[in-house]
């Protein structure tokens, strides 16, 4: 989000300040989620506390990535269970930490944003945002509520589209069968744009239209819910064209 | 020594797989319906959620309390009138069943399908002491015709379509006539079941596995849905019970609560067809039942994963759903696997058992989707277990240089914010520049294991941080 996609993080700021917070960006990098799932506790643990000193001040930490958000929410108290002086920290900062489009709806209340985008969408079931946070409902309600979309829903929107972190590149081959089939699948409900709330799986899934000479554009679902679906979309060149 | 692994050549298992294609092809329909019907009978029991919970918490107990309730099964088996035999590995359990065997003089032996004698490999060592096994569940029976090993924990051809079982049926029932019609799939159920009757009547020996043993009775438990279990272990005057020491269970009540979810989470069925108990051999007029009755109870490699970062694994009850619901295992299939579990719960298992030397690909090959411990019935957290394994190979430095290297390249920024916000400002800036308004790189040298199969897109230019800042001011 940060460096291959900042307009996420502008369509973030804006739908939060829309819902009347105010946002602030402390200097950061990584929740360690590539340490942690590679099996460098240490690396791992030292990026976690890294975010909790840059975080802990604020009222709520919003993310907008499931992946990342269950990073933080669900295993930086696994990290530090064992440390009687940061466990309270760490499971602080889970405590406040929140998904984008879950704490929009979940925790303030958002029923409906205003917002324009016209075309037929289709929304992937990003792994960790829907299996470790609980978000399938949410980002669909609020994508109900933008002007001229249509949404429809491919089949088997909850599988995993392949990426999984440095398996894409490790298992290159495995992740290209996986990512083949979802992107038929997405590809059968004959959508204009296909959305989801992670920049992995994004990056992934519109590598693989692309490659496949697709005109189905691929966006995150905060830019479409913030308006910003004029922007060109993943892996689209400037102007427009595919 | 247990059966032989190749998965240390996993990624090599893959490609070959991926690239014949056939295997996938097979896997498609199987899949969905296993996914499909789980989710109808998991609905359709209002107290499947709280089963799950019990049965995690029946089997805790149990494992907390193991050694207590094996001593209390086996004075159970005695009592009944059994033996009750403890292998420390593979190869002390191959020489107990053969012991056996060769005591009552057996030529031939049935077997109902087991997953603990394939991991022992008793099948070859038999053959090789001149006695025959005969599999009798029909998916075991078509795959000892091949050759192979199970695909599968409980549906063992799964990999298989029905064309490549007629030519198999055709090559090795050479006594049947040759322009029988076996176009039909019951043609095929027919057949089989006709060729086995006779092994069935023959057997000296039947040798089953146990889902589950009761320790309060001594019983030990097997459920099929070709009630081919009970004829193995009904008409031989032998009955061997081969099975590993989690699969123990404290009481009838515990085991029925249990049984609520095994079948339902495998095949979406409320309970299998047959789910038969056996308890001790034959009693004084009873019709039926072996005259002796064997049970062989398998550590290798299990007690050691008690008290340990791995125990939750042995609360598995070998129901598939993970596999069932493995993007992964979806297409490579489980022979790529390399050995005797696939799947998730082989991914963790496995190590386990034959040492993360020889398995640390498996619990590497996952997205981490999480689907498998969605779906456990016995929520096992089988994601978090693989990342224990990971854990085990970093410390080891058991993973690949490349990999280690990349990622200590990039932790050394990600630890120093100025740094790295100062390297990704100029990187995304000269990648957006590379990529000359295009948007997207069909080639990148430092990601060929990403843009082999995908193009890249381009960086927007400006990181997020340095625009907000610019924008924003700081703060």
């Amino acid at each position: 989000m940060d460096t291959i996609r900042p307009s996420v993080g502008f369509a973030a700021v804006k739908l939060l300040e829309d819902a009347g917070c105010t946002v602030e960006v402390p200097a950061q990098t990584c929740c360690g989620q590539p340490a942690f799932n590679n099996g460098d506790r240490a690396t791992a643990k030292a990026l976690a506390m890294q975010m909790i000193e840059a975080f802990e001040r604020y009222d709520a930490i919003v993310v907008p990535s499931g992946s990342c958000g269950g990073q933080i929410i669900k295993h930086y108290p696994e990290l530090f269970a064992d440390d009687p002086n940061l466990a309270p920290r760490a499971n602080r900062l889970a405590a406040k930490t929140h998904e984008l489009v879950s704490f929009l709806t979940d925790i303030l209340g958002v029923q409906a944003v205003a917002a324009h985008y016209p075309g037929r969408v289709t929304y992937h079931d990003s792994c960790s945002g829907l299996r470790e946070l609980g978000i399938q409902s949410q980002p669909r309600k609020l994508l109900q509520s933008v002007e001229g979309l249509e949404l429809v829903e491919m089949p088997h929107s909850d599988v995993c589209c392949g990426f999984g972190g440095t398996f894409a590149v490790k298992y290159g081959d495995i992740s290209n069968q996986i990512v083949t089939e979802k992107v038929t699948n997405v590809a059968s409900v004959e959508p204009d744009t296909l959305l989801a709330g992670d920049m992995g799986c994004l990056l992934n899934m519109a590598g693989k239209l692309s490659r496949q000479g697709s005109s189905i554009k691929v966006r995150h679902v905060a830019e479409v819910l913030a308006n910003m679906g004029d922007e060109p979309a993943i892996g689209e060149a400037e102007g427009g064209k595919p | 020594m247990s059966t032989v692994s190749t998965a240390h050549d996993f990624k090599r298992n893959a490609e070959k797989v991926i690239a014949d294609g056939t295997v996938v092809k097979n896997l498609k329909a199987v899949r969905q319906n296993f996914i499909d019907k789980r989710v109808k009978a998991a609905q359709g029991l209002p107290e499947f959620e709280a089963l799950r919970e019990n049965a995690k918490e029946i089997k805790n107990h149990t494992l907390a309390h193991l050694d207590l309730y094996l001593e209390r099964y086996e004075a159970k088996v005695k009592e009944a009138g059994g033996h009750v035999h403890f292998a420390v590995d593979a190869a002390e359990a191959r020489k107990i069943a053969l012991e056996i065997c060769r005591k009552v003089g057996a030529k031939t032996v049935t077997k109902g399908k087991s997953m603990i004698t394939e991991e022992v490999g008793l099948n070859e060592f038999l053959e090789t002491n001149g006695i025959t096994p005969v599999e009798t569940d029909l998916g075991e029976y078509i795959i000892q015709l091949r050759g192979e090993r199970p695909s599968h924990i409980i549906a063992p051809a799964v990999h298989l379509n029905k064309n490549q079982i007629e030519s198999d049926f055709r090559r090795v029932h050479t006594h049947l006539d040759p322009n029988r019609d076996l176009t039909e799939k019951v043609s095929l159920l027919t057949e089989a079941r006709g060729v086995l009757r006779e092994r069935f009547l023959a057997a000296d020996v039947g040798i089953t596995g146990a889902n589950f043993l009761i320790a309060e009775t001594g019983t030990s438990i097997i459920v099929t849905n070709e009630g081919n279990g009970d004829l193995t272990q009904i008409l031989p005057k032998v009955h061997i019970v081969m099975a590993s020491i989690e699969k123990m269970v404290p009481t009838l009540e515990d085991v029925s609560q249990i049984l609520r979810l095994l079948a339902r989470s495998a095949t979406g069925q409320e309970m299998s067809v047959y789910t038969t108990l056996s308890t001790g051999p034959k009693r004084m007029g009873d019709l039926d039942g072996p005259e002796e009755y064997h049970v062989i109870l398998l550590d290798n490699g299990r007690s050691a994963m008690l008290g340990g970062e791995f125990q939750d694994m042995l609360r598995c009850i070998r129901c598939a759903a993970c596999m069932n619901h493995c993007p992964v295992y979806h297409q490579i299939g489980g022979h790529a696997y390399g050995w005797i579990y696939p799947g998730p719960m082989g991914s963790v298992l496995s190590p386990s058992l034959i040492g993360v030397d020889e398995a640390g690909h498996l619990p590497n090959a996952s997205t981490f989707c999480g689907r498998c411990e969605s779906v456990c019935p016995m929520k096992i957290p089988l994601p978090k277990m693989m990342r224990h394994w990971r854990e085990r190979e970093y410390e080891r430095h058991l993973n690949p240089a490349l990999t280690r290297a990349g990622l200590g390249f990039w932790a050394f920024f990600a630890m120093r914010p100025k740094l790295y916000g100062l390297a990704t400002r100029i990187g995304m800036k000269l990648m957006a520049l590379a990529s000359r308004g295009k948007g997207r790189f069909a080639s990148l040298p430092f990601a060929s294991g990403w843009t082999k199969h995908r193009d890249f897109a381009a960086p927007q230019g400006e990181t997020f941080q340095a625009r907000f800042k610019r924008e924003r001011g700081t703060r």
